[in-house]
C-alpha cells in the first residue's frame, strides 16, 4: 500500500471520496479552508457533487436534503459556522438523517481567533441543537486516524441513521504526516429503504420529518432515539491506552493534545513516573470502560484540554470520585508544550 | 356513469387541517393535477415548509421532506444535486419564504436551482396566529401590527417576484391570484409551466400566488376573496415577471 | 532515533517546502514523520516556520518545544528560535542574512552562504536546498539520493526543468558540511 505524505485538511477530503461521499456542501471559514478545495477539485472529476452554500445554514440544510435522498453528505466548517450548523443538526437528528460534520475547532466564542481550540466540546458531545439528541463524535488525533475514522464515520452514520461529527482542531488540519488508503471491504449497512427518491413504483410516499403534534408520539420517537443511542454508547466507544500497563497516574486527552501529552508521558516516564494516557477516540459516546480498566491502579487523573474544562466533566463522570480529577487547559488558540504538561504531572503526582 | 371530477393521485385520500376558505387545499389541488398531468409522480420530491403547510407531506402522493424554517430551498437543492434527474418542488409561505428564508430563496434562484417553488402568498403568517409578515400591506391589522402595519416602524411589503426577476439565474417568475375560476386557472398554467421549466433543464421556476386567509384577517371567506382582488393585487400585481424568450 | 527541527525563514524563503521534502523523503525511507507549518501566535512576526520530526517510531507530538536542529534563512528566526535549541543541537545559519552569531556556546554553529551559493547557481530560490543539503550532510538522516527523488515529487509537471538546479544546490549544501 502507497504512503503519502498529506495534510489532514485534504487527507480528509479525499478519505470522504473514497468512502463513496456523494455530496459536499460546505461555506468558507478558517481554518478548513484547504478541504473544501480540495473538494471543489476533485468532486466534478469523480462523480461527486461540491457546492458552496450561501451560508452555513443553507449548506447544513442541503446536507439535510441530500441525506433524505439517501446519498452519502458531508459538510465541513469550523466553530462560529458549526453554531450556524445547529439548528440543521437538530433536524438531521430529529429526522434520523445519515451524514458527516467536520468541524475543525478554532478558539471562541464569538469570532474568536483562526488558532486550534477544543472548547466545542459540550456543543458537540451534548447535542449542540435544541432538543434531546447525541451525535456521534470522533476525535483522531492523527492524519491517518483521521482518514481510517472518516471511513467509519459514514459506516456510523448509516448504519444508525445518525449524524457523525469529527472534531478537529488547526494543527491536525493543517499538519502532515504519512497517510495509508486501505481498500476497505464494504460493510454490511441497512438498505436506505426510507430515502426520498420519488416513488419509483413504490406504493406507499416516503416521508423525511422531524415534527410529531402528538405528544405521545413525539414521546415515543424521542425514546426510539434513545435507545438507539444506548446501543451506540454499548457499541461504539472507542479509546486507546498508552503506557498504561503498570501506571499509577493517568493523563487524559484527546486530539492534537493527546499528542502532546503523550510527549509529555514519556518525558515523565524517563523520569520513573509510573503514568499513563487515556486517549478517548470517541467524545460521544464516552469511552468510560477505559476508567475502569485503569481505576483500580489510578492515584489521579489529570485531564488536559485546549479549553478551559469541557471534557474533564466526563472524566469526573467516569470516574465516580474514585480517585482524584485535576485538570489544565490552556484556551483561545494556545497550546500548552510537554513541558508544561510534565510539570502538571509531577504536581499531581504531588497532590496524590 | 361517467366520472367528471376525481381526487388528483397525487393527493393522499384525507381531510386536511386547512380553515375554511383557505387558498392552501386549492393549491395543493392545482400541483397535484400538474403533477399528474405531466405524469411525474413517481419521480417528484416535495419539500414542506414551517407554516401552516408544514404538513403538506400528508397531503401529497409524492415523498416528501419536510424542511426548517426558510430552508426548503436549500433542502431541495441537496435533493435535486443528489438525484438531478428527479422532480423537485418546494411549497412555501410568506414568512418561510420571505422573511426567515429570504438568503435561501435568493441564492437558489440566482445558482439558477433546477427546482420549482410554489410560493403562498396571504400577507400574514398564519400558523403562529396572525402575525405580521414580509408581505403585510401597509396599513395592514395584524397581531404584531395592531395600528396597522407603519412603514416607519416595520418598513414595507417584499415583492418577491419583482426581487427575483432582477437576476439572471430564474427561468420562470409568475404570480397569480386565487379568486376566481379564470385566475384559479391561470395559476395552474403557471404552475404546469414551472414544472415544465425544470422538467426541460431550464433552471428555477417560481409561482407566486396570492391566497386568503379568512381567520387571520378576521374576515368571512368571500370577503377575503374580495380583499385579495382589491388590495393585495394593487402591491403584489399578477402577471409573469420572467420567462424564456421564445424561438 | 528521533530528530526535532524547526525551519524557519522569511515567507518566499521556501521554508515550508524545504520541511515538507526532507519529511517526505525520510518518509520513502520508511521513518515515521510529522510536518507542521507555523501555529499559534508564532505565525506573527515576520517568519515563516515549520517543525518537522523524523523518528523511528510513533511520533508522540508534532509540535517541538526544543529542537534538535534549527535551520535559520533570516534574522528574526535565529532571535527568535536559537534560545529554543536543545543544548547539544546544531543551528545551520545562512550567513548572508544574518550578520551576527547567536551568543550560545552550548550548541553548534554552522554559518552557510545559502544564498550567495543560489545565487552563484543561478537562482536565488534554491537557497533552500542549500541549507537542506547542509542538513542533510551534517545528520545523514536522509540519503541525498531519496531527497532528490522528492525534490522531484514536489516539483509540478511545468517546473521540472527545475529538477536539475534544486539538485545542484543539494549537492553544494551537503559538499559545505565535508569542506
Amino acid at each position: 500500500m502507497e504512503k503519502v505524505l498529506m495534510k489532514g485538511n485534504e487527507a480528509l477530503a479525499e478519505a470522504a471520496i473514497r468512502a463513496g461521499c456523494k455530496c459536499f456542501f460546505g461555506y468558507p471559514i478558517t481554518p478548513q479552508s484547504e478541504l473544501p478545495a480540495y473538494l471543489a477539485r476533485e468532486m466534478p472529476k469523480r462523480g461527486g457533487v461540491f457546492l458552496q452554500a450561501e451560508s452555513e445554514v443553507a449548506a447544513i440544510n442541503m446536507v439535510y436534503g441530500a441525506a433524505g435522498a439517501g446519498v452519502r453528505v458531508m459538510t465541513s466548517s469550523s466553530s462560529p459556522g458549526i453554531s450556524l450548523k445547529q439548528e440543521g443538526i437538530s433536524y438531521l437528528c430529529g429526522a434520523e438523517l445519515p451524514c458527516v460534520i467536520v468541524n475543525i475547532m478554532r478558539g471562541g466564542p464569538g469570532l474568536g481567533d483562526i488558532q486550534p481550540a477544543q472548547s466545542d466540546y459540550f456543543q458537540a458531545t451534548r447535542g449542540g441543537g435544541h432538543g434531546d439528541y447525541r451525535t456521534i463524535v470522533l476525535a483522531p488525533a492523527s492524519v491517518q486516524e483521521l482518514v481510517d475514522l472518516v471511513y467509519d464515520a459514514f459506516d456510523l452514520a448509516d448504519k444508525y441513521r445518525n449524524p457523525v461529527l469529527i472534531l478537529g482542531d488547526g494543527i491536525l488540519g493543517q499538519m502532515m504526516e504519512p497517510v495509508v488508503f486501505k481498500e476497505r471491504p464494504a460493510k454490511e449497512l441497512p438498505p436506505k429503504t426510507w430515502a426520498t427518491t420519488g416513488k419509483m413504483g413504490r406504493q406507499k410516499s416516503n416521508v423525511i420529518n422531524s415534527l410529531y403534534l402528538d405528544p405521545v408520539k413525539l414521546e415515543e420517537h424521542n425514546r426510539k432515539l434513545f435507545k438507539k443511542y444506548q446501543e451506540i454508547e454499548q457499541k461504539e466507544a472507542r479509546y486507546e491506552i498508552l503506557n498504561g500497563d503498570d501506571a499509577e497516574y493517568f493523563v487524559v486527552a484527546y486530539g492534537i493534545c493527546a499528542r502532546i501529552a503523550h510527549a509529555a508521558v514519556e518525558m515523565a516516564r524517563e523520569e520513573g513516573i509510573k503514568v499513563g494516557l487515556i486517549r478517548p477516540i470517541t467524545l460521544w459516546p464516552y469511552p468510560k470502560k477505559a476508567f475502569e480498566e485503569v481505576l483500580p491502579r489510578a492515584k489521579a487523573f489529570l485531564t488536559v484540554e485546549l479549553s478551559c474544562g469541557q471534557m474533564v466533566e466526563d472524566v469526573k463522570l467516569s470516574v465516580e470520585g474514585r480517585a482524584p480529577v485535576y485538570f489544565y487547559g490552556r484556551t483561545g488558540g494556545m497550546v500548552p508544550t510537554a513541558e508544561e504538561i510534565f510539570e502538571e504531572i509531577k504536581k499531581m503526582r504531588g497532590l496524590s | 356513469m361517467k366520472v367528471v371530477f376525481e381526487r388528483p393521485k397525487s393527493l393522499q385520500p384525507t381531510k386536511t387541517h386547512y380553515c375554511p376558505g383557505c387558498g392552501h387545499g386549492v393549491i395543493h389541488r392545482l400541483v397535484a393535477e400538474v403533477i399528474d398531468e405531466l405524469g411525474i409522480q413517481d419521480k417528484t420530491i416535495g419539500v414542506a415548509p414551517v407554516g401552516c403547510a408544514v404538513l403538506a407531506y400528508n397531503y401529497f402522493d409524492v415523498d416528501m421532506q419536510q424542511a426548517a424554517h426558510g430552508r426548503a430551498p436549500a433542502v431541495a437543492t441537496g435533493i435535486k444535486r443528489a438525484l438531478p434527474d428527479r422532480v423537485v418542488f418546494t411549497y412555501q409561505g410568506d414568512g418561510d419564504l420571505a422573511a426567515i428564508g429570504t438568503a435561501e430563496i435568493v441564492h437558489a434562484a440566482a445558482r439558477g436551482e433546477n427546482i420549482t417553488v410554489i410560493f403562498v402568498n396571504n400577507a400574514i403568517y398564519g400558523m403562529t396566529g396572525g402575525q405580521m409578515a414580509p408581505t403585510t400591506l401597509v396599513g395592514q391589522r395584524t397581531e404584531t401590527s395592531p395600528y396597522g402595519r407603519d412603514p416607519q416602524v416595520a418598513g414595507y411589503p417584499i415583492r418577491v417576484c419583482e426581487m427575483l426577476a432582477t437576476l439572471d439565474g430564474p427561468s420562470f417568475l409568475a404570480r397569480a391570484e386565487l379568486t376566481d375560476v379564470k385566475n384559479i386557472n391561470k395559476a395552474k398554467s403557471y404552475i404546469k409551466k414551472a414544472f415544465e421549466m425544470q422538467l426541460a433543464g431550464k433552471g428555477f421556476s417560481l409561482v407566486e400566488i396570492l391566497s386568503p386567509c379568512p381567520t387571520n384577517w378576521g374576515m368571512k371567506p368571500i370577503d377575503a376573496v374580495e380583499w385579495v382582488k382589491k388590495e393585495m393585487v394593487k402591491v403584489f400585481p399578477p402577471g409573469v415577471f420572467k420567462e424564456p424568450k421564445e424561438g | 532515533m528521533k530528530l526535532e527541527i524547526i525551519m524557519a525563514g522569511f515567507g518566499g524563503q521556501g521554508i515550508m517546502l524545504m520541511g515538507e521534502i526532507l519529511a517526505h523523503s525520510a518518509m520513502l525511507e520508511g521513518r515515521e514523520v510529522s510536518w507542521i507549518p507555523s501555529y499559534g501566535p508564532e505565525m506573527r512576526g515576520g517568519t515563516a516556520n515549520c517543525m518537522v520530526v523524523i523518528s523511528d517510531k510513533r511520533i508522540p507530538s508534532p509540535i517541538i518545544s526544543s529542537p534538535d536542529i534549527l535551520v535559520a534563512m533570516n534574522k528574526p528566526s535565529m532571535e527568535k528560535f536559537t534560545p529554543m535549541v536543545k543544548s547539544g543541537g546544531v543551528v545551520i545559519l545562512n550567513k548572508a542574512l544574518i550578520d551576527e552569531r547567536p551568543a550560545r556556546n552550548d550548541i553548534e554553529i554552522i554559518e552557510v552562504d545559502a544564498s550567495g551559493i543560489a545565487d552563484e547557481l543561478g537562482n536565488m530560490r534554491v537557497a533552500n536546498m542549500v541549507a537542506l543539503g547542509v542538513l542533510v550532510g551534517k545528520t545523514g538522516v536522509v540519503k541525498p539520493e531519496t531527497v532528490i527523488k522528492s525534490i522531484d515529487h514536489f516539483l509540478p509537471e511545468h517546473r521540472k526543468n527545475m529538477l536539475e538546479i534544486n539538485e545542484k544546490a543539494l549537492m553544494r549544501g551537503i559538499a559545505e558540511i565535508k569542506k
